[in-house]
């Protein structure tokens, strides 16, 4: 009797949440009922809905289960596996209009989505390759290997192609320059080293698609004519490493790796470097610089990697996401895959939706798309029904867009003249409780502490904007801090050495752009309106929620509460630390900040 | 090799294609501020002092590490790049200490020198400065890390052409600094003492120990000479002051680049030592009592005379020196073959 299928999402998200112990005691559920052998339990890559893991999907009807607990196991058994009744509370609850919803293509977050590099991801088990096979995984690559390597680059130039690590240079430029440089050896490098905060799109297709990476990077290494790649992956990413290894196994002992590749005298042999967690190790040349076993920091370009990479040998590096493209590309064609996006921005885009938003994940999306369809038609809008206030996008080295560019089309260019960039991907949304000054102070902490230290105004001059953003959130700023902010942030951009120093001022310069009103308040008023800067905030009890339950009275570390049972309690605003416990523990929404 | 045509400052320049921005202005005769550049270290493009605008950039490239490209147009003194220099001396400035007064390297610093010709008199910015340690430990020279600029030739020189790689690069952001591995005190490190770090700072975070508080670099006279210690023939610089030797300085002309090693660098305090002998000793009755030339060479002959007859010429042998040059160890080993032997060796073998 033929098996029925149980796909669950093995992605970290999903795994985290608990996926792994529901499979568990859905397999002892099916032992304890002898059913065991009716089923194949397949863990899949992420299906990018994070927000609402662990997930499972049983076939062929696609029954799309969310948060699905292990003593969920026995009533999903029982009712659905053995009765054919589908258990209705385990189903996705559209949060607008509360209906329950059985196939995931119904729902908002996936409805507007085009998943195309994620269309493995979710689908297929990452662990095994003849399930790549199935998806016409190696298609490409047989494709590519009977054509002209210029064909192959003048394919990949055509279709429109763009870096989707940060920059969005062209990938067919990129290829043809490692093609067209002198050299015998020659490398291709897989940038895996994912660092912006909130960002988890390479590792979900790492961890969900990885042969996908490895064919892209197959197609690339004959093209230029590399016989070696490294795939440099951040060693906070165990399951993509476990899974890129067994992929590589799976991938020798098919010949898509190896010697004399599916007969064409095309060798190929691919490594994994583990990198250490540095940010800066996403800057290409420091990536090389640690892959040769140097410290991680940057150096000078010229010369591109291109003509003197690692080793001193013509490297070409492509992010993750960009490699996994390129399948697609040589599949379908130039001409389909640029079909999509917009006029100078071609194909998808994989964003991760994190911050005050309903739908937290991945989704991709065409080009072009509008940053509203984005947040509000998939991330199902800011949580807790709170106004939209901006959203950060690129990462540390993007900028924050505020409402009014919501309906900015989603591409390199839009992005850069709004003051922000594609950057790899990171979207994180604020609602009117995010202070600004406080973000960029946040974005700052972290660039500072990224910095590797080599260049005089990315470690001496981020220090010193992010000291004044410090001293503006504690209420000690001063006036001419923003000139002095302004002048520090146009000086690093103009003369640091690399990426990170030359977009580290973005969030500063954009919240400067877009939340002047902000800083201006928190230097001449002392006042944080998102209520955020506990130096500038009081808390208060509301007179009028206030029951008198006596609960913040007890949750309060420094006694800073009193108050009768039943009456209305009151706050000793010299003792309070505003430590933010009571508000979290009050269910009347008695306590409140000015 | 091609030429290149390109206008710096105005002017219209033809230099070699593959050239840098800086070497290509040198060459025209414009002066660009450097900290982190050497001619003979890999190219850092670390200080960001030497930037310059070129039409067309979006940013400032770092002369030290562009090459010219045909037809580019470069500005070293525009408005948008004076504007940049000063920010990184003001950032300098917010964490370097302000003791010039004292300093020894005052008269030799190229911050001090910079900081002239940018009109910068300290830092606007407040803020956290970095508090390490002095560190003494050694015998031959200081180190002042909250001096240090992190300019990174120190150890670019110490990989590349010394080849001890004592230092590196460690922590990030604000908190990096020049250490030894795992920061033990650079005396346990892998560290020879060449003393090439302490003459390519550009800044006072490394001083030597000697001459100290004895002369600025412009009070001392500057005397070329060649070192004595072996046959390399290094040139240096003795620094003069008062009829006395203060200290030793690269000539970086010289044949060997400025290259020295730790004696020629800091081993010549003998010179004025009383320990020094300055005759021939020669021990009678168990003391070692002043003789002359005379004396003590024949004394040698008639003993080697003695020896040979009585035991055979192979019962002599000769140990030459690695301080002598190539031709007096050749004479040396001349002199013992006429009296008869082969006996003959010398220290550096050892």
């Amino acid at each position: 009797m033929s098996q029925k299928r149980i796909l669950l999402c093995a992605g970290t998200g999903c795994i985290s949440s608990g996926a792994l112990k529901a499979r568990d005691a859905l397999i002892e559920e099916l032992n304890k009922r002898n059913m065991a052998n009716d089923f194949l339990i397949v863990g899949s890559g992420c299906h990018g809905f994070c927000e609402q893991g662990p997930i499972f999907i049983v076939y062929p009807e696609e029954t799309f289960y969310c948060g699905v607990q292990p003593e969920d196991a026995a009533e999903l058994v029982e009712e659905h596996l053995v009765n054919g009744r589908i258990v209705d509370r385990l189903l996705f609850k559209d949060p607008i209009s509360g209906v329950r919803v059985r196939n995931h293509r119904e729902i908002g977050f996936y409805a507007k989505q085009m998943r195309k590099v994620l269309g493995n991801c979710g689908v297929i088990d990452p662990e095994n390759i003849d399930e790549y096979i199935s998806a016409k995984g190696y298609e490409g690559l047989k494709k590519a290997l009977l054509m002209e390597k210029t064909a192959i680059i003048e394919e990949v130039k055509s279709s429109g192609l763009r870096g989707r690590g940060g920059a969005g240079f062209s990938t067919g430029m990129k290829w043809d320059f490692t093609y067209k440089a002198k050299g015998e050896k020659k490398y291709i490098v897989c940038n895996a080293d994912e660092g912006d905060p909130g960002a988890f799109m390479d590792r979900s297709v790492l961890e969900g698609d990885p042969h996908a990476v490895i064919e892209g990077m197959l197609i690339a290494a004959y093209a230029i004519n590399a016989d070696e790649g490294y795939v440099y992956v951040r060693a906070e990413y165990p399951l993509a490493i476990s899974r890129l290894r067994i992929a590589i196994k799976q991938a020798l002992e098919y010949g898509f790796l190896g010697e004399n590749i599916l007969g064409s005298g095309f060798s190929f042999d691919l490594k994994i470097k583990e990198g250490a967690g540095a940010f800066v190790c996403g800057e290409e040349t420091a990536l090389l610089a640690s892959i040769e076993g140097e410290r991680g920091m940057p150096r000078p370009r010229p010369p591109f990697p291109a003509n003197s990479g690692l080793w001193g040998k013509p490297t070409c590096l492509n992010n993750v996401e960009t490699l996994a493209n390129v399948p697609l590309i040589l599949r379908e064609g130039a001409q389909a895959y640029a079909a999509i996006g917009t006029e100078r921005s071609k194909g998808t885009k994989v964003f991760a939706l994190t911050g005050k938003i309903n739908n937290t994940g991945l989704a991709e999306v065409p080009m072009g798309m509008t940053m509203r369809e984005i947040i509000f038609d998939i991330g199902g809008g800011v949580k807790d029904n709170r106004e939209f206030k901006a959203v950060q996008i690129g990462g540390p080295s993007g900028g924050c867009l505020p409402a009014e560019q919501l309906d900015l089309p989603v591409d390199y260019d839009s992005l850069a003249v709004a003051g922000a960039i594609m950057g790899s991907g990171g979207l994180v949304v604020m609602d009117e409780k995010t202070c600004m000054v406080d973000l960029a102070r946040f974005f700052l902490t972290f660039t500072q502490n990224e910095s590797c230290g080599k260049c005089i105004p990315c470690r001496e001059g981020t220090k010193r904007m992010l000291e004044i953003l410090e001293r503006i959130t504690e209420g000690k700023g001063e006036e001419d801090d923003l000139d002095t902010l302004q002048d520090l942030a146009i000086a690093i951009k103009d003369s640091s050495l690399c990426g990170l120093g030359q977009t580290a001022p973005n969030p500063v310069l954009s919240t400067l752009r877009y939340f002047m009103d902000e800083y201006k308040e928190h230097i001449l008023e002392g006042k944080c309106r998102a209520g955020s800067c506990t130096n500038l905030i009081t808390y208060y009890v509301f007179a009028d929620n206030c029951i008198g339950c006596g609960v913040c009275k007890k949750v309060c570390p420094v006694d800073a509460i009193s108050g009768e049972r039943k009456v209305l309690h009151e706050i000793d605003t010299a003792l309070c630390i505003k430590c933010g416990a009571c508000i979290e523990k009050c269910k009347f929404d008695a306590i409140k900040t000015r | 090799m091609s030429k290149v045509s390109i206008t710096i400052n105005g002017r219209a320049v033809q230099v070699d294609s593959g050239t840098t921005i800086l070497e290509a202005a040198k060459a025209a005769g414009i002066d660009i501020p450097t900290f982190c550049h050497d001619p003979e270290l890999t190219k850092a493009g670390a200080c960001r002092i030497c930037v310059v605008e070129v039409a067309g950039a979006r940013n400032l490239p770092a002369s030290c590490t562009t090459p010219v490209a045909e037809g580019m147009v470069i500005e070293t003194e525009s408005q948008r790049v004076i504007n940049s220099r000063k920010t990184v001396l003001k950032l300098i400035w917010a964490n370097h200490p302000q003791d010039c007064l004292v300093c020894e390297k005052t008269g030799s610093c190229r911050l001090q020198d910079y900081s002239y010709r940018y009109d910068i008199t300290g830092s606007t910015y407040k803020g956290e400065r970095k508090e390490i340690e002095f560190d003494d430990t050694n015998p031959f020279f200081f180190r002042d890390l909250n001096k240090c600029i992190l300019c990174g030739k120190c150890i670019r020189k110490c990989h590349e052409v010394n080849g001890a790689g004592a230092i590196d690069f460690t922590f990030r952001g604000f908190d990096t600094k020049v250490t030894t591995a795992f920061d033990v005190p650079i005396e346990e490190s892998s560290c020879v003492f060449c003393g090439m770090c302490v003459d390519i700072c550009p800044v006072g975070a490394l001083t030597p120990k000697q001459g100290l508080r004895q002369g600025r670099s412009f009070e001392v006279d500057r005397v070329l000479t060649t070192c004595a210690y072996c046959g390399c023939g290094c040139t240096f610089y003795l620094k003069v002051s008062n009829d006395k030797i203060i200290g030793v300085s690269p000539n970086f002309e010289g044949s060997l680049d400025g290259h020295m090693c730790v004696k020629g660098r800091f081993g010549w305090d003998y010179i004025d030592n009383d320990n020094r002998l300055k005759t021939p000793m020669i021990k009678k009755d168990g003391e070692f009592v002043e003789a002359t030339w005379d004396e003590a060479l024949t004394l040698v002959a008639n003993k080697f005379k003695e020896v040979g007859a009585q035991y055979g010429a192979d019962a002599l042998a000769g140990l030459s020196s690695a301080r002598a040059t190539n031709e007096e160890n050749y004479l040396f080993q001349k002199l013992f073959r006429s009296l008869g032997t082969n006996n003959v060796d010398h220290c550096a073998r050892l």
